[in-house]
């Protein structure tokens, strides 16, 4: 019956979203602790595993769809795990990016020290922590939360890059590496801004309301028309 | 996950006097899950379903050929006792269709006509049946009411639990819910999901939706010929058949 097979799909989301989770972390622990087995490990082991979940959550879905013509909040859950889904593909190979940079960084010395890079890691994972908790918990306030906060990851990012394009101007022997730290910074960027995505489609689920687009119209609503 | 099969047919033709309904069908029922037998009217899901307990051997100038094994049994050999082997394959009616009798004596009738006499056995039995067809909460104050004063959801539900209390391996349902309302339906598609724990379910149904919801395999007939079987989630999200394609999306039946 539908209320069975509901409670499977979204365990298995939220498997898939811990997998997902997990390989973000490693990929970032692999850099700053510079153990190319957990880069490995991300890129060799999991990203197949990730894949296969991916495949199986859109069979599911559509099945669902097929056999028990969900409405309501029901329709919402399904269609949105479905994008979901796509979301934690995407991250997970953002986590093969972050990984194979890292594998070439851990082998050369550091352009800088990766204080930055850290601070917005722990930023970016913890919005995609926090999304997935708002997933589970349908916590509407959490989601807003992290919505709020891809902001802060942007400008990390861009300030990083900022130091990126300074050190490339004053180091010429050191541009490859610092387009390897760019580039997790980037993909770190996409972890927040998909984390986001997901809290998003957790507000659709619990109350119907699609907010992607109407971020300032909302602030408006919120705190007045800024003048 | 592998399910062993219970009921395997080979070529099974059927003929009503010169008309043959039946074209070579080949099918294997896998145990203790639901399948579902889907297709337009007069695509032989009916008489398919009626092969597996001989009930056509009551139509005159009815006629069957091929196999049908059940554990390996052939149903259609000489030796075969049609009354024990309908206490196996129990089947549930279109419509509900209990006996003008008490709510009692319609779930213990098949047990007193195989001859049981032990009351308190009996009175067991009946219970665990009612209970099996969710109906007991329902009806446990008023056994000895009529059967015919309950709703029909509740009567289709006494047919069940009829069919439960000679403890049937196979239970057959052809078209359980068309003469039932949406909520009465729900409760009977609820049941058949929690009976096939313990029962092979064989639904036939006109009911495309009805089929996707219930079912765990899905045979889709049309003009007497097995067009596909497989698994549900795969039959109603990509079958492969252009006809299973067309049926399915309304172009035709």
């Amino acid at each position: 019956m539908l209320i069975e097979k509901m409670v499977e799909l979204k365990h298995r989301l939220i498997e898939y979203a811990t997998l997902v989770e997990g390989m973000i972390n490693k990929s970032i622990k692999g850099l700053l602790e510079k153990d190319e087995n957990l880069l490995e490990d991300v890129i060799k082991r999991e990203e197949p595993k990730a894949n296969n979940y991916d495949r199986e959550i859109d069979e599911t879905c559509t099945a669902i769809i097929a056999q028990f013509e969900p409405v309501a909040k029901d329709l919402r859950t399904v269609v949105m795990i479905l994008k979901m889904n796509k979301d934690l593909e995407r991250m997970a190979d953002h986590a093969v990016n972050i990984s194979e940079s890292s594998l070439f960084l851990i082998a050369r010395p550091l352009v800088k020290p990766l204080d930055d890079v850290r601070s917005m890691a722990k930023t970016a994972a913890l919005m995609l922590k926090d999304s997935i908790d708002a997933f589970v918990h349908e916590n509407v306030a959490l989601a807003k939360d992290v919505c709020d906060r891809d902001e802060i990851v942007d400008n990390m990012g861009d300030k990083i890059l900022e130091d990126m394009a300074s050190f490339i101007k004053e180091k010429s022997d050191g541009v490859r590496r610092s387009l390897h730290v760019m580039r997790i910074a980037h993909n770190l960027e996409r972890v927040a801004d998909i984390s986001t995505n997901i809290c998003e489609e957790v507000i659709y689920i619990v109350e119907g309301r699609d907010i992607k687009h109407h971020k300032a119209e909302e602030r408006e609503a919120e705190h007045g028309p800024t003048i | 996950m592998e399910q062993s099969t219970i009921i395997q047919i080979k070529n099974a033709n059927s003929f009503y006097g010169t008309k043959q309904i039946l074209r070579n069908v080949t099918l294997n029922i896998p145990e203790k899950t639901v399948t579902a037998l889907m297709g337009p009217s007069g695509c032989g899901k009916s008489t398919l379903i009626r092969c597996l307990n001989r009930m056509n051997d009551l139509i005159p100038r009815f006629r069957f050929e091929g196999t049908i094994l059940y554990k390996g049994i052939d149903l259609y050999a000489r030796d075969v006792d049609i009354t024990d082997l309908r206490r196996e394959i129990g089947m549930v009616f279109q419509k509900p269709n209990p006996f003008p009798k008490s709510i009692y004596e319609n779930v213990a009738y098949g047990l007193k006509i195989q001859g049981l006499t032990d009351r308190e056995l009996m009175d067991g039995i009946v219970e665990e049946s009612l209970k099996k067809a969710a109906l007991w909460e329902e009806v446990k104050d008023r056994l000895h009411e009529s059967a015919l004063s309950l709703s029909g959801g509740q009567q289709q539900r006494i047919c069940i639990a009829r069919a439960l209390a000679v403890k049937p391996y196979v239970i057959l349902f052809d078209e359980p819910c068309s003469a039932l309302d949406p909520i009465a339906t729900a409760k009977i598609e609820e049941l058949i999901t929690e009976l096939k724990k313990n029962y092979t379910i064989i639904v036939v149904t006109h009911n495309t939706a009805q089929a996707a919801r219930v079912s765990d395999f899905t045979a889709f007939l049309y003009l007497g010929d097995l067009i596909e079987f497989g698994p549900t989630a795969k039959i109603f999200t990509v079958p492969q058949d252009k006809r299973t394609e067309e049926y399915l999306t309304g172009k035709f039946g």
